[in-house]
């Protein structure tokens, strides 16, 4: 069974078409990356997958649920980062985590708060409010509540957006971490080089629709260049 | 001066927006309409009074005082028995009319002979607003004025009655009738005066707590929204029931609190003008609200600020930011302003049929008439009143349930920008 299984996957907002009838899957333990150009339908793909938005048409699979039928089972086993997530600012790092911790677990609550307090590593700023946070502290935060639960299925729209090579590096050990502990990971991106080092597969999302999908590896030697930056230019241009 | 103009006109832009205009136009109408209203009750004033009356008495000052009746207010009825009275009232009833008043027995010799004479009112009062206080004003302007006159002619004539009489010739004994109760004692300002706690305070309380507590919804939406934490709160295993149930009831219960804060402050400030009606006692007029009465309220403040609150929900789904939110408040504060207003200054049963199903269609306005209802046994308003509230707040809870279902939550500003881009695409 696969952990994520899209078909015909349409998504309208009003006359705009923003996803055109796309298909994918992703299998468990894999990293799959969703990488196109700005306004490509990422995000959007993302979000419907995260149960935010409704499906236009198609369908989506997480595991054995439905995501237009069972989007609350669906949430039970999913783990949504936005590229742009905040969290409470009149809260802690902890008291934020534990918030989160509370709607998943009462038997080991602790340990999940442990784990997220942990991934964000930051030390003993995590007892600081949120509002007192670097824009990489707060997306540091946001990793470790997104990891913190084992999903099954992590979603990650821009894992390392905004952080410093230090901390994004960090971020990609983490997630490389997460997938060894059982997690499959779709994440999208805009750094070909993040792209190329995490996933194990890749689909381009140009205007809607998948246009390229494969092998990090696989793709470069299809289109005979060294990195995944070219083939993403040759195939978009 | 070409970068000051810049910053000035700047300043100007961001100040001038919907959410700073409306609400100073829209209080300058509500102030505008009160003092219009005020000048209509004005003129009432000054049109004759419709009233009966009954004269037992044939001395000189009884008739002085039934010429300064006819004279100067609309007689529907006049008779020399007190056994018909209750003709005479029905009259008056029937006629629109405000009181029956009678000139008692002896009333000139009682005087003559340095005794007051009696004037009984019968009052048939309509409603306990304040606008129905002014209507009654007109009686009570009549009766001063035949005090007057008797005054004047005492002196005048320069009889041998003492100066205590001379200037208070007439004892006024006050009966109402007021939604089927009679009240001995007691005129309709009085009446009014001992239902200030009910026609004041409660609806300025009840408004201030829609506000303040609605204002927190629809912000914590907006914030939510603004500090990008609403998309994670969406994703996380919690039924869409549950974000919604529990931004009300926090609400809620920060709502009542404040209004528990509010009600003391406001209670001493009520007391301080209650003067006029010190000594007298609601209770000891059989106007007592039992403790079953007292639950009615409670169900009816709760079902309201729920009603409100998801209300307030609805309107913070429309929220982009912590600014618009601000603007999303207004039409919350007028649905409040409306029933607070009407409630203070006229009674529900004396308003036309259409502005009726506009106070009662809006929901904040049941708590605020519950008090004043229960004391006189309208006990078909208030629980009529909850049932429709009960019924506007689930329907208003399951909107927003599905709202929160729906992408509008979150693209909910895209017809908006796609219009704009529309209307930009036009232009050029």
């Amino acid at each position: 069974m696969h952990t994520v299984e899209v078909k015909n996957l349409v998504k309208n907002y009003g006359a705009i078409q923003a996803i055109k009838g796309i298909n994918f899957d992703i299998d468990q333990g894999e990293i799959f990356g969703l990488i196109g150009p700005n306004g490509a339908g990422k995000t959007t793909a993302l979000r419907v997958i995260s149960t935010l938005l409704q499906i236009t048409s198609g369908s989506i699979k997480v595991l054995e649920y439905d995501v237009k039928k069972d989007p609350e089972e669906v949430r039970k086993l999913i783990s949504y980062l936005p590229e742009d997530a905040g969290a409470y600012k009149n809260l802690t790092g902890r008291a934020y985590l534990t918030f989160i911790a509370n709607f998943f677990t009462d038997k080991n609550k602790k340990e999940m708060i442990e784990k997220g307090v942990t991934i964000a590593d930051l030390e003993n700023r995590i007892d600081d409010k949120v509002d007192t946070y670097s824009k990489g502290m707060k997306r540091r935060l946001l990793v470790g509540r997104a990891l913190m639960t084992d999903p099954r299925l992590a979603i990650l729209d821009e894992p390392t957006s905004g952080l410093d090579v230090v901390n994004a590096q960090e971020i990609r050990r983490i997630i490389k971490d997460t997938v060894k502990a059982g997690t499959t990971v779709l994440l999208s991106s805009h750094n070909m080089l993040e792209v190329e080092y995490l996933c194990d597969r890749i689909a381009l999302i140009s205007d809607g629709i998948i246009i390229e999908r494969g092998r990090p590896k696989q793709l470069m030697e299809k289109y005979n260049v060294p990195n995944i930056e070219e083939v993403f230019t040759k195939v978009v241009k | 001066m070409k970068s000051l103009n810049n910053i000035i006109k700047k300043e100007m832009k961001e100040l001038l927006t919907p959410a700073t205009i409306i609400p100073i136009i829209a209080m300058a109408f509500i102030f505008g309409s009160i003092g219009t209203s005020m000048e209509g009750i004005q003129e009432g004033l000054n049109e004759k009074p419709v009233i009966g009356y009954i004269v037992q008495d044939t001395g000189d000052l009884a008739i002085l005082a039934t010429s300064i009746l006819d004279n100067r207010s609309e007689i529907v009825f006049n008779s020399t028995s007190i056994d018909d009275k209750s003709i005479g009232l029905e009259q008056v009833t029937q006629n629109d009319g405000l009181a029956l008043i009678v000139i008692t027995q002896n009333f000139s010799e009682n005087i003559h002979n340095e005794k007051q004479g009696g004037i009984e009112v019968y009052w048939i009062m309509k409603g306990a607003g304040i606008m129905d206080s002014i209507s009654s004003e007109a009686v009570e302007q009549l009766i001063r004025s035949i005090n007057y006159q008797i005054s004047k002619n005492l002196i005048e004539e320069n009889t041998t009655v003492n100066a205590t009489i001379a200037l208070n010739p007439s004892n006024k004994i006050d009966t109402t009738y007021f939604k089927g109760k009679e009240l001995n004692q007691l005129s309709p300002g009085a009446i009014i005066g001992l239902l200030s706690t009910q026609s004041f305070l409660i609806p300025v309380v009840m408004m201030m707590i829609i506000i303040v507590a609605g204002n927190m919804v629809i912000s914590s939406m907006a914030m939510e929204k603004e500090n990008k934490t609403l998309e994670t709160l969406l994703t996380l295993p919690v039924k869409r029931t549950s974000i919604v149930t529990g931004k009300i009831v926090a609400s809620a219960t920060v709502g009542l609190i404040f209004a528990i804060i509010y009600m003391v402050g406001m209670s001493r400030y009520f007391a301080g003008f209650g003067g006029f009606t010190a000594g007298l006692n609601l209770a000891d007029f059989g106007l007592a609200l039992t403790t079953s009465d007292f639950v009615l309220i409670g169900i009816s403040l709760f079902v309201a600020l729920i009603s409100a609150l998801a209300l307030c929900m609805l309107l913070g789904t429309l929220a982009k930011n912590y600014k618009s939110a601000q603007t999303l408040t207004f039409p919350i504060t007028m649905l409040a302003l409306v029933p607070m207003f009407f409630t203070m200054f006229v009674d529900f049963d004396t308003l036309p049929l259409a502005l009726k199903a506009l106070v009662f269609a809006i929901p904040f306005s049941h708590p605020m008439m519950a008090a004043r209802a229960l004391i006189f046994n309208d006990y078909l308003l208030v629980v009529s009143g909850i049932i429709y509230v009960t019924i506007f707040a689930i329907v208003t809870i399951s909107i927003v349930v599905w709202v929160f279902k729906t992408d509008k939550l979150l693209t909910g500003s895209i017809r908006l920008k796609k219009f704009a881009d529309i209307r930009k695409r036009y232009r050029r």
